[in-house]
């Protein structure tokens, strides 16, 4: 069991100035206890300086003192300790992005300082608005004092918005920031103006206060974005993209990436084949159903070509490199699916659908204020006072709150579920499908192999062999066959079986030629196990039905969409998936090729396709789609193509996240229709010149607080 | 009203020093790990430094 011991990490440590940096994932981290234990395990082992554990994201990080690291030592340590880790590269991308939340908070925190404090000032010249005795004099000093706070506040909790509205427009394209960035400019020109001249208007506060509620909008959307990065980065980080390699008799793990053409690797039992390679020594079986769909097992020995991602099903196999990582199969699929992540960026955001109306609509307004009422005799500085009062009051916060409130209540409810929301354009897109293209192996299935019609008594007597080995389809007959003892003398025979005693006859569990049976070609998987010269038993394994597949595909009908089963598997088993869960549609056979051109198809004759794979055969369909979701248990390639990817037994999460989806597509829209008709009361008021600042500051925020309760409402059951 | 000129720049001073330390607890990592920082109150041997 405790392999980490014998083996090389080293690979994964960081050199750093004063000795090195491991970082471990450690996925089943979650008390005070659990905590001290892995740091106390950690730094036991030889060379490691400080162990530290971030409970809050599961990963530990280790320091060696200098030209001291083991490694494999400190995974084994901790291996000991009941908490397995994995090598864990946090990647460049990671410190980027934290930068850049960073960088958000403290905008905000400024924004809410300079919104505080320009109030403190402005609140007595609201007060002089209503009457009070505030002579022009004092109220010349308090807009100097909320301007001298406000304004430094504001250009520089508005960089976000300033630089984003600067990239659109050099790329020639209007988004929100642009408005955004317009408004708070010219408010503070104006107010500075009015302020040098003894007016009564200035809006230093509104301008800080409206960038603090929009930096809360643009920080909840960073942090969605930031907490699905993480966590889809975990569920990859437990696939472990790893190679053992064997160097002059020592094994070493190293990072696929790592991996040269001519390397000897060795593939244990359970291992996926991390890259393309053949045979040198030992024989087993490969299950290639993540590649191609097919859930038949493929016999494996010296002298096959095995493709990456190939499951190592029984033996242990010795394989020479043929190609480096990025070479693979494996990498080319993930360069398609690169492609078509390109594309769906392309897509354009609700919140920036909006902008698009929005943004013509109130300029053309502000301007039409600004010249109509300069003809009808205001005067240019009232005029432009008014039309400035137009941009404030019209303010996008209420849009730009509107849409990341929605999505990170949605997202956080999913996430409850064990759904994995990778971005809030993932959820605009799953809201507007209405085709579900279905794959069969590990998605209306399981995807691994289930004991069936087991005699008990058989069951019982099989199940000390299957626990004395590691073998897959052994240890699913060993849960099958719950706990209870195990064989003695067990010899392993590799890509044959296993031998052993039972008390005090001897056993055989494995291949039908190892254990003496006639062989018959059957579609199953199977296992076959007899005492020594009795008959020999058949233990047949398949790939079960999820158990709500029947269940979600009739959900999905319910609401009105079609859908449709392509697989890569041979016609027999998929017309039975078919028949089970009532799909009409299917189609087997179907090569990662055909599945992206049936994808093609649907979205040419203008439909919106959903499509569901763990494969990766499915990977190039997955990136085509309009929307994409993955189990968990899929392979890396596959989960970085789809928008959405779930966890757990059941499928009926995919029907549970469209109706989430959806109802945050309503939640949004209802936002929109709001600061609509908030914005037709507002402009007009503005351009009769009824807006002063106070009233300005209590529409700004009342609208605000108003689109973040409705969002809160996001899938609520009615 | 001369008071005014002493109260305003203090009362934005004392709002600046909030900023300031809020800036402060950013940079030094303390929202890093909010669950772990909880746990650790309650281990004995008290390790307080954010690595």
């Amino acid at each position: 069991m405790a392999l980490s011991e014998d083996l090389d990490f080293s690979a994964f440590v960081k050199p750093e100035p004063d000795g090195g940096r491991l970082d471990l994932l450690v996925q089943n981290a979650r008390c005070a206890a659990c905590l001290s234990k892995i740091e106390q395990a950690a730094r036991s082992a030889p060379g490691v300086s400080a162990a530290r554990l971030n409970l809050t994201n599961k990963k530990l990080t280790v320091t060696f003192a200098p030209s001291r690291s083991d490694a494999g030592a400190v995974v084994a340590a901790l291996e000991r300790a009941g908490f397995p880790a994995v090598p864990y590269d946090p990647g460049q991308a990671q410190a980027e992005h934290d930068r850049e939340g960073r960088r958000l908070i403290l905008a905000m925190a400024v924004a809410a300082f300079g919104a505080m404090n320009a109030m403190m000032f402005s609140v007595p010249i609201w007060a002089g608005l209503f009457g009070q005795e505030l002579g022009p004099a004092t109220r010349t000093v308090m807009m100097w004092l909320s301007g001298a706070v406000g304004a430094p506040c504001a250009l520089f909790a508005g960089m976000p918005f300033f630089r984003s509205a600067w990239r659109s427009l050099r790329a020639g394209r209007a988004n929100m920031d642009v408005p955004i960035s317009i408004g708070v400019l010219m408010t503070l020109g104006i107010s500075f103006s009015e302020t040098v001249l003894g007016g009564r208007d200035a809006y230093f506060d509104a301008a800080v206060s409206l960038l603090f509620l929009l930096l809360i909008g643009r920080w909840l959307d960073h942090q969605l974005r930031a907490k699905a990065r993480s966590a889809a980065g975990d569920l990859l980080a437990l696939q472990a993209a790893t190679a053992t390699v064997i160097k002059g008799g020592e094994l070493a793990v190293r990072p696929v990436a790592d991996v040269k053409p001519g390397e000897l690797l060795l593939v244990r039992s359970g291992e996926r084949i991390p890259v393309d390679c053949e045979v040198e020594s030992g024989a087993s079986e490969l299950d290639n159903s993540l590649l191609t769909g097919e859930t038949r097992t493929v016999r494996a020995v010296r002298g096959t070509v095995c493709r990456a991602g190939a499951l190592n099903l029984s033996g242990v196999i010795q394989v020479r490199a043929l190609a480096a990582s990025e070479d693979s199969a494996l990498a080319r699929i993930a360069r398609l699916v690169e492609a078509g992540a390109q594309a769906k960026s392309k897509y354009v955001r609700l919140a920036d659908k909006a902008a698009a109306i929005y943004v013509p609509v109130v300029h053309t307004a502000a301007a039409a204020t600004f010249a109509v009422g300069w003809m009808v005799g205001l005067g240019p500085r009232e005029a432009l006072i008014r039309a400035v009062a137009v941009l404030i009051v019209t303010c996008p916060c209420a849009l730009g709150l509107a849409v990341p409130a929605v999505q990170v209540t949605a997202s956080a409810r999913l996430f409850r579920k064990g759904l994995l929301v990778k971005s809030g354009a993932a959820l605009e897109r799953l809201a507007e499908v209405d085709h579900v293209i279905l794959d069969k192996t590990g998605v209306i299935t399981e995807g691994r192999p289930r004991l069936i019609d087991a005699d008990p008594t058989r069951l019982a007597q099989a199940a000390p062999l299957a626990r004395a080995t590691r073998h897959p389809l052994a240890r699913t007959l060993a849960d099958a066959a719950g706990a209870g003892p195990a064989a003695e003398a067990v010899r392993e025979r590799a890509g044959q079986g296993v031998e052993g005693w039972i008390g005090d006859r001897k056993a055989r569990l494995g291949r039908a030629a190892f254990v003496g049976a006639a062989t018959e070609a059957t579609r199953e998987t199977e296992l076959w196990f007899a005492f020594d010269g009795e008959t020999p038993t058949r233990f047949r394994f398949s790939d079960r039905l999820r158990p709500d597949a029947g269940q979600a595909v009739a959900g999905l009908k319910a609401r009105g969409l079609t859908v449709e089963i392509v697989s890569g598997d041979v016609a027999g088993p998929v017309a039975e998936a078919a028949a089970a869960t009532g799909v009409e549609t299917w189609r087997a056979g179907a090569t990662p090729q055909d599945k992206a051109a049936v994808v093609e198809a649907h979205a040419a004759a203008g439909r919106k396709v959903l499509m569901i794979g763990d494969g990766l055969n499915d990977a190039a369909a997955l990136a085509k789609a309009h929307a994409a979701m993955a189990p968990g248990t899929a392979l890396e390639a596959s989960q970085n193509a789809a928008d959405l990817v779930f966890s757990g037994e059941g499928l009926f999460a995919v029907v549970e996240a469209i109706d989430m989806a959806r109802s945050a597509r309503r939640r949004a829209l209802e936002n929109f229709r709001f600061a609509t008709l908030y914005n037709l009361v507002a402009a007009p008021a503005a351009m009769l010149g009824l807006v002063n600042p106070f009233v300005a500051a209590l529409a700004m925020s009342g609208s605000s607080l108003a689109v973040t309760l409705n969002a809160l409402r996001t899938g609520v059951q009615r | 009203m001369t008071i005014l000129l002493f109260l305003a720049p203090f009362s934005v001073g004392l709002g600046l020093l909030a900023v300031g330390a809020f800036w402060w607890t950013l940079r030094a990592d303390q929202y890093d790990d909010p669950v772990g920082d909880a746990a650790r109150i309650l281990l004995s041997d008290s390790d307080d430094r954010p690595t």
